[in-house]
């Protein structure tokens, strides 16, 4: 017999099959906690619903759904009109899939939804490879990472292909909240999640999450690497609101190295390699710090000129 | 009421007055118009929802997470819309949520076609749905309410199927029953379980083996059980309505002293009725039997076959590299029930060729020498269309 | 008629402690209960009592975030003896 204080009372249940340090389990816990009950969520096929939804057993304590890999966004619509359709305007439709389901074979259902408006929650728990199907490449994998689809050959090394910039082209839809964060962020996550419910109307999240076999990482570092995602400037925590941009947090930066170490699929990487991948994280970085000055300079002159 | 009225226009003002809550569509020829319709009913305040989405996959999609919340929720595609739903069909069956989609039927593609035949549906009939295959307008307007009632009651998606052109985009006298009526005859509709904070539950779980086979077999056997849903509502709908279309399951047309029959699905069997009341003047004893629900497919309709010298099955679709599938299906169910009647097998009118009286009469002509197995190439005793009228084959018409 | 429909929070009667290699054990004496271990927990097993850190062994899988995270290092990851 449990002692009822350490008994989970969350709506994310405990027993649920993820991997021993899964870095999307924690972000759900922390995502189910800032939307409350009053919530349907939609899952695309994917690690998640593999391992809270084998039947007969669920770990979700409020309404779920999954359907089939690539229409979690319409299916949301679907409920979203529905709820509208019979008079219910207060709880709030959630998709949570993977990068495989938004970044790749449900980006155009996606793109759809958020074209015309519905209202749904959009969390992309990015991961960034296929790591239901045992780590295959996505256009969500880093460029140069290793999975079983983007190996590590005599003439190819790694991914040769770069990340699609996914939070930027769902922002290009002019949806009106569109952030980023990590499971390792807590405060910065559920705060993210807490603003985007409240919108009437589409919004965003694309989360950070770690995959252990999927990285090749150390179960006890999973929020480590989050952590080191974010100050060593690999992964950017923004919001962009109404289209203006704006940095959550500007860590003092750490070098990429301290991100790379340690993971399994970059351990091929030579110090070119690195230093490479340096610059291309500078600049993206100078790209955000220099966009959020210009955003927010014309935001301060919009609002002045009201 | 009775209007003169396209059909794809009746089938829509039908569709508004079942009451859906939600409507998705994408345009397809040829059952755009039904979807423009329902579209301008929205802006005019006539119906709850309509969403213009960017794929029939996401239409269909939206339909599962509609009715998942416990929705009414309607569709209409054909053709490659409905191969591009074929995914979340199956799991719209699966998973036990009740819709329904007017499919306007045509050809797939390649090579492209508009035009009508019946591989589009047929094609998807073992994907849990319930199937319905209209004969005309009139019979596609009484189908509608049923096919909600049907499905809801079952928790089992139905499709109507209504051919291309021949009916969506002819222009004649159908009665369109009030609102009122079908207020009465459909009421709103009760969710069994759904998508509910206060209730929540699971739905569209993964399955082990242990419980997979379970759940498709448990499906198999509702959609068999169907069969008396389906029934039933020809004869609740033909109260209302005063129209019935044989027990629900299948029609026969001067089928019980007929000699020879003539077994097919749709507006085909429109011309058949011609085809029949000519030859029954001339004092042939030929008949028909249509086949109104495919899925559940009815095959106790093999006691209307027993006891005939010849019968066949003519149908708009391939089974490629096999039997056509109506034939294949009725031969099986006569071998199994022990009708011994020889059963020939026509495949034609594929993407728009059209099935004349006059082929009709043929085909029952031919089998009189035994059975045959063919396709028919509808060319052979058409009626010559002048060219002068500007709309011969050749030039499409479109 | 049944769809594959599933009650909420049954995951619970799956007790994946026994997955476990490693526990983590708390020095209850050093924790200074500030929730990190709870917060960062994938599995929702180890909770910040009056005692302070305690994890629940029904579901730890062993991973050894909490002791990861743990600002003061009070909880050690200790081979399970089987």
């Amino acid at each position: 017999m449990v002692k009822p204080e350490l008994e989970n009372k969350e709506l994310f249940k405990s027993g649920h099959t993820a991997c021993a340090g899964c870095g999307v389990a924690v972000g759900l816990r922390h995502i189910m906690r800032a939307l409350g009950k009053d919530t349907i969520v939609v899952n695309a096929t994917g690690c998640t619903e593999i391992f809270t939804s084998a039947y007969p057993k669920s770990a979700w304590a409020v309404p779920y759904i999954h359907c089939v890999f690539e229409n979690s966004a319409p299916v949301a619509a679907g409920i979203s009109e529905a709820l509208r359709a019979m008079g219910n305007d207060h709880t709030k439709v959630v998709v949570i899939s993977g990068d495989g389901a938004s970044y790749d074979i449900g980006f155009g259902h996606m793109s759809g939804m958020f074209e015309r408006g519905h209202d749904v929650l959009y969390i992309c728990y990015d991961n960034e490879a296929y790591m239901n199907t045992g780590v295959q490449r996505s256009g969500a994998t880093p460029w140069k990472a290793h999975t079983t689809t983007s190996q590590v050959g005599k003439q190819i090394r790694g991914k040769m292909q770069f990340k699609k910039p996914l939070t930027e082209i769902v922002a290009a839809h002019n949806v009106p909240y569109v952030a980023t964060s990590t499971s390792a962020h807590y405060a910065d996550l559920q705060q993210k999640v807490q603003k985007a419910k409240e919108i009437k109307g589409p919004s965003f999240l694309n989360v950070l999450m770690t995959c252990v076999p999927g990285w090749g990482t150390t179960p006890s570092l999973s929020m480590q690497y989050l952590k080191d995602a974010v100050d060593t400037h690999v992964w950017p925590l923004m919001e962009i609101e109404n289209g203006f941009s704006k940095l959550s947090m500007k860590p003092e930066k750490k070098p990429v190295e301290a991100y790379l170490k340690g993971q399994k699929r970059f351990r091929h990487l030579t110090e070119e390699d690195i230093a490479e991948i340096q610059e291309m994280i500078d600049e993206r970085w100078d790209h955000w710090v220099w966009k959020e000055k210009v955003d927010q300079e014309r935001k301060a002159g919009l609002e002045a000129s009201e | 009421m009775k209007k003169t009225i396209e059909g794809s226009i009746a089938v829509a003002e039908v569709a508004r007055d079942c009451g859906p809550d939600v409507v998705a569509c994408f345009p397809i020829t040829p059952s755009t118009h039904i979807a423009e319709t329902l579209d301008k009913m929205y802006t005019n305040g006539e119906i709850k929802s309509y969403t213009a989405v960017e794929s029939e996959f996401s239409a269909i999609s939206m339909l599962v997470g509609a009715s998942a919340a416990g929705a009414r929720a309607f569709t209409t595609t054909d053709s490659q819309g409905l191969a591009l739903m074929h995914e979340v069909l199956f799991a719209a069956a699966g998973m036990r949520l009740p819709m329904v989609i007017v499919n306007a039927n045509r050809s797939l593609s390649a090579p492209l076609s508009i035009w009508n035949d019946h591989q589009d549906s047929v094609s998807e009939r073992d994907s849990g749905w319930i199937q319905l295959y209209c004969k005309n307008n009139q019979e596609a307007v009484d189908t509608v309410p049923q096919a909600f009632k049907i499905s809801e009651d079952t928790n089992i998606p139905v499709m109507v199927c209504f051919d291309g052109f021949y009916l969506t985009h002819l222009v004649e006298q159908i009665d369109i029953p009030e609102k009122e009526v079908i207020g009465k005859y459909l009421p709103k509709r009760k969710a069994e379980y759904k998508l509910d904070p206060e209730n929540p539950i699971t739905m569209g779980m993964y399955a082990l083996p242990t419980h997979y086979q379970g759940f498709r077999i448990d499906l198999h056997q509702d959609v068999l059980k169907a069969a008396e849903n389906v029934k039933k509502e020809m004869e609740a709908w033909g109260d209302v309505s005063g129209r019935k279309y044989g027990n629900g399951l299948w029609e026969e047309y001067h089928a019980e002293d007929a000699e020879y029959l003539f077994i097919g699905m749709g507006s085909v069997m429109e011309n058949a009725e011609l085809a029949v009341e000519k030859m029954r003047k001339e004092g042939k004893k030929v008949g028909l039997v249509r086949i109104r629900c495919y899925r559940p497919f009815p095959s106790e309709v093999v006691e209307a076959i027993k006891g005939k010298k010849g019968a066949l099955v003519f149908e708009k679709a391939v089974s490629m590299g096999a039997d056509a599938p109506l034939y294949a299906e009725i031969s099986s169910a006569m071998k199994e029930k022990g009708a011994d009647v020889p059963l020939s097998s026509y495949v034609g009118g594929l993407g728009g060729k059209d099935i004349t009286v006059g082929h009709i009469e043929q085909m029952f002509g031919e089998i009189e020498g035994g059975p045959v197995k063919k396709v028919w190439d509808g060319e052979t005793g058409a009626p010559k269309i002048k060219k002068s009228l500007g709309a011969g084959e050749e030039n499409g018409g479109a | 008629m049944k769809p594959a429909n599933g009650k909420p929070g049954t995951s619970m009667e799956n007790k994946t402690g026994n997955w476990r290699s490693e526990r983590p054990e708390v020095d209850q004496s050093k924790c200074i209960k500030c929730g990190q271990c709870q917060l960062n927990c994938p599995d929702g097993c180890i909770f910040v009592t009056e005692k302070g850190a305690e994890p629940n062994y029904d579901y730890c899988k062993g991973c050894g975030i909490c002791a990861n995270v743990c600002p003061v290092k009070c909880i050690k990851m200790v081979p399970e003896e089987k």
